[in-house]
């Protein structure tokens, strides 16, 4: 019995975001990485609408982290304070895609260091691996509005994903984002309308709706997981109803985010093995929110990374 | 499909007799058509008339029960793709694996385990709800006996899961009064599968190999007799599965075609614990009725239930903690009292937050009716004489020594009334929550 198709009226599109650039582009990159292109909501329609293959970021820190769960942290401990092996661990033996690196020690209460050290550890690891970079501030807009546009000039010609720019503090860095011809990141705290706002400002500042990745904030399986789901989705509907200023790619910052959580951290035979649980509860997170419609995937824990690589593969 | 004020006006008597209280019949129609009015107001309605409304108001996927007592589980009834439209009404059923290749101490050992897959997190008990029999001895009489021994050793829900009708007809006759759902009916078991189910009173779930099989066989079963279907795509990989399953909900749902208008069921069964989390976590989100997995490591199950407890919350209603003084790390009667609103969210970045400062302190919960902070402040849902209240109704003052509260930043402003009003000294805390950890370690 034939089955009544319902038939899509879309007319948008999410946008494609090329990330890194090789010898012949002006960088030094070894790979490329292009997210986006999705025309339909995920397994809507035909598979050959979900666009590009989501991909995965893994986090390295500029700085040795001290609060990592130990299921997490012994994972790294070997590269912890050298964010170059770290990022060749990552890559080489993880599989990441891309490298997010991740300035937590220029913020004030962390370190508070200062351009010298950001600018040493971008160059390092740009020379240790040649995937594509994202480079992500420490969410103090002071530091950040101080280093960051260092950390852009060190890695001009390289076409990183730099951000992130808020509704507050989106001048400066989306400035030297456009002069270095880097990729921009615009975030906003759950809350859809934010969102666009933030992509309309930076807009008006002349930089590239298409070279925009926006990052809508993220909730952990079980701590608010549903509002960055429905946000991405809304977002995904949005942009094929035609609203170019929502039709971006997005990313996800699960690995912080779900190695905050009871569930991955805490010591509760009765939920599992830790060494098990912590990377289950991120792949988790990641799964659910691919289901809305996302594209790049930030990940710390190598089983996460493989779990989801995994689901990737089958999927799209 | 609704029915327009129109098609229907063209159904009814058209005599503009006024007994059913309106000026006429098209203004019956109208009201009729916003669900303002009931046809049974209608003396003279015909019986034409009456099936075809109930027909267009019936509702496009069906809810089927099984199981008993409170072990009994709903699944349909669902009105939208996107949980942001309305909500997701019937939450997934997860259903754990029994082999019936098992027995003796073994078969004991696994229904206990099953059994025992519940968690009470964040203050809710959650768990897998259904227990599903497989037939993997191919033997009816094992099958039976399996499903027996589950019965008596399971308060769950059960699934009697084989391809072959003289296995389920066998098993459905020792346990119907337990109203197992039985899976699965295919082209070719259709007669006597959908009879064993319609004679035993039993759900039953219809598999396919495609949407287009699917909808011809929930029709050959339908005329069976048999009302409760459950929808089945078997034999296919998971992404081709996903894209029928959002087919079927969309046809059944958009264009209102009844052969696809039920709840569906999705076997995950092989692969490791993690593969078979992955895939169910797909199913849970993109619409799936039950999700029988044959996992049973509690790693991977509770990830799945927190999905649906995530997924299938009203999007229209702030989730809320209970308001109450919560103890955080091996707080005493020194230690810092945080003050902050009972939506989920912000308790629970909040309580991460100060474990992550790993000062041991207090978080004192107001009722605020779910909303944040600053909503709660603008809407005058958290105000002084809201702070005071909670305090003596949790007995704040008999939980520390010191008289000292801190309040989130962004409420700054209430400082004043609240230091008045409760006698204590107000610290104004960071405005993001995530500069507490910092904060209080200076504070402590």
């Amino acid at each position: 019995m034939p089955v009544p198709r319902v038939a899509d009226t879309f007319k948008g599109a999410v946008s494609r975001v090329t990330i890194g650039a090789t010898a012949e582009q002006g960088g030094t990159r070894t790979t490329t990485v292009t997210v986006g292109g999705a025309l339909n909501v995920v397994y809507a329609g035909e598979p050959g609408k979900l666009g590009e293959k989501p991909v995965i970021a893994v986090d390295v820190l500029d700085i040795a982290p001290e609060d990592w769960a130990e299921a997490l942290a012994g994972q790294y401990k070997d590269v912890f304070g050298d964010p170059a092996a770290w990022a060749k661990k990552a890559v080489d033996e993880y599989g990441a895609d891309l490298i997010c690196l991740k300035f937590d020690g220029i913020h004030p209460d962390r370190g508070d260091l200062g351009a010298d050290h950001a600018v040493r550890v971008i160059k390092d690891v740009l020379a240790a691996v040649g995937v594509p970079l994202i480079l992500w501030g420490s969410g103090n807009d002071a530091k950040d509005n101080q280093i960051m546009p260092k950390v852009s000039e060190a890695a001009k010609g390289q076409n990183c994903l730099i951000g992130t720019v808020t509704e507050d503090n989106y001048k400066s860095l989306t400035a030297i984002a456009l002069a270095d011809s880097h990729k921009l990141i615009t975030e906003a705290p759950l809350d859809i309308n934010i969102g666009k706002q933030v992509n309309i400002l930076v807009s008006d500042m002349g930089y590239p709706l298409e070279n925009i990745v926006t990052f809508q904030s993220t909730g952990a399986l079980g701590y608010g997981i549903e509002y960055s789901y429905s946000i991405q989705e809304r977002q995904r509907l949005a942009t094929l109803g035609g609203d170019k200023m929502m039709a971006m790619p997005s990313i996800v910052d699960v690995g912080s985010e779900a190695w905050r959580t009871k569930e991955a951290k805490s010591d509760a035979p009765e939920w599992g093995p830790a060494e098990a649980r912590g990377p289950m509860w991120e792949a988790a997170t990641a799964i659910v929110l691919l289901q809305s419609g996302t594209d790049i995937i930030r990940l710390r824990h190598p089983k996460a990374v493989a779990t989801v690589k995994n689901f990737i593969k089958e999927m799209w | 499909m609704a029915l327009t004020g129109l098609q229907i006006f063209k159904v009814l008597p058209k005599t503009n007799c006024k007994k059913c209280g309106k000026p006429t019949c098209l203004a019956f129609a109208m009201a009729l058509a916003q669900k303002k009015a009931s046809l049974d107001e209608c003396p003279d309605a015909t019986d034409e008339t009456r099936a075809m409304l109930a027909e267009a108001s019936a509702p496009p996927m069906q809810k089927v029960k099984f199981g008993t007592g409170d072990s009994a589980v709903e699944l349909g009834a669902e009105t939208v793709m996107y949980r942001h439209e309305e909500k997701f009404y019937s939450p997934t059923v997860i259903a754990v694996s029994v082999s019936d290749a098992i027995s003796g101490d073994e078969l004991k050992a696994r229904i206990d385990t099953v059994n025992a897959l519940q968690f009470d997190r964040v203050g809710t008990h959650i768990q897998v709800n259904a227990i599903a029999v497989v037939n993997d001895s191919g033997s009816a009489d094992t099958f039976a006996s399996v499903a027996e021994t589950v019965k008596q050793a399971s308060p769950l829900a059960m699934i009697l899961v084989s391809e072959s009708a003289d296995a389920l007809g066998a098993a459905a006759g020792k346990v119907a009064d337990s109203v197992p759902l039985l899976a699965c009916a295919t082209a070719e078991t259709a007669d006597a599968v959908a009879k064993i189910a319609k004679d035993n009173k039993c759900p039953l779930v219809a598999a396919a190999d495609s949407v287009d099989a699917l909808a011809e066989l929930t029709e050959k079963i339908k005329a069976a007799g048999v009302e409760d279907i459950v929808l089945c795509l078997k034999g296919m990989s998971l992404k081709e599965e996903m894209y029928g399953l959002t087919t079927a909900r969309a046809a059944a749902l958009k264009k209102s075609f009844r052969p696809l208008g039920y709840p569906t069921l999705s076997l995950v069964l092989g692969g490791t614990p993690e593969e078979q989390a992955g895939k169910a976590l797909s199913l849970v989100s993109k619409y799936a009725g039950v999700v029988v997995l044959d996992t049973a490591e509690a790693y991977a199950i509770l990830p799945v239930l927190t999905t649906i407890m995530n997924i299938y919350t009203d999007p229209q209603k702030p989730v809320q903690v209970e308001p109450k003084v919560y103890k955080i790390g091996e707080a005493g009667d020194d230690s810092p009292m945080l003050l902050t609103t009972n939506f989920s969210l912000t308790y629970y970045t909040v309580e991460s937050d100060a474990e992550a400062s790993r000062v041991p302190c207090y978080i004192l919960v107001v009722d605020t009716e779910g909303t944040s902070v600053l909503t709660a402040y603008s809407g005058d849902k958290l105000n002084e004489k809201v702070v005071s209240e909670a305090m003596k109704k949790f007995g704040v003052e008999d939980m520390v020594k010191h008289r000292k509260m801190i309040i989130p930043g962004y409420v700054a402003v209430m400082s004043g009334k609240l230091e008045e009003e409760t006698g204590w000294e107000i610290l104004v805390g960071p405005r993001e929550s995530s500069m507490l950890p910092k904060y209080l370690q200076d504070v402590a």
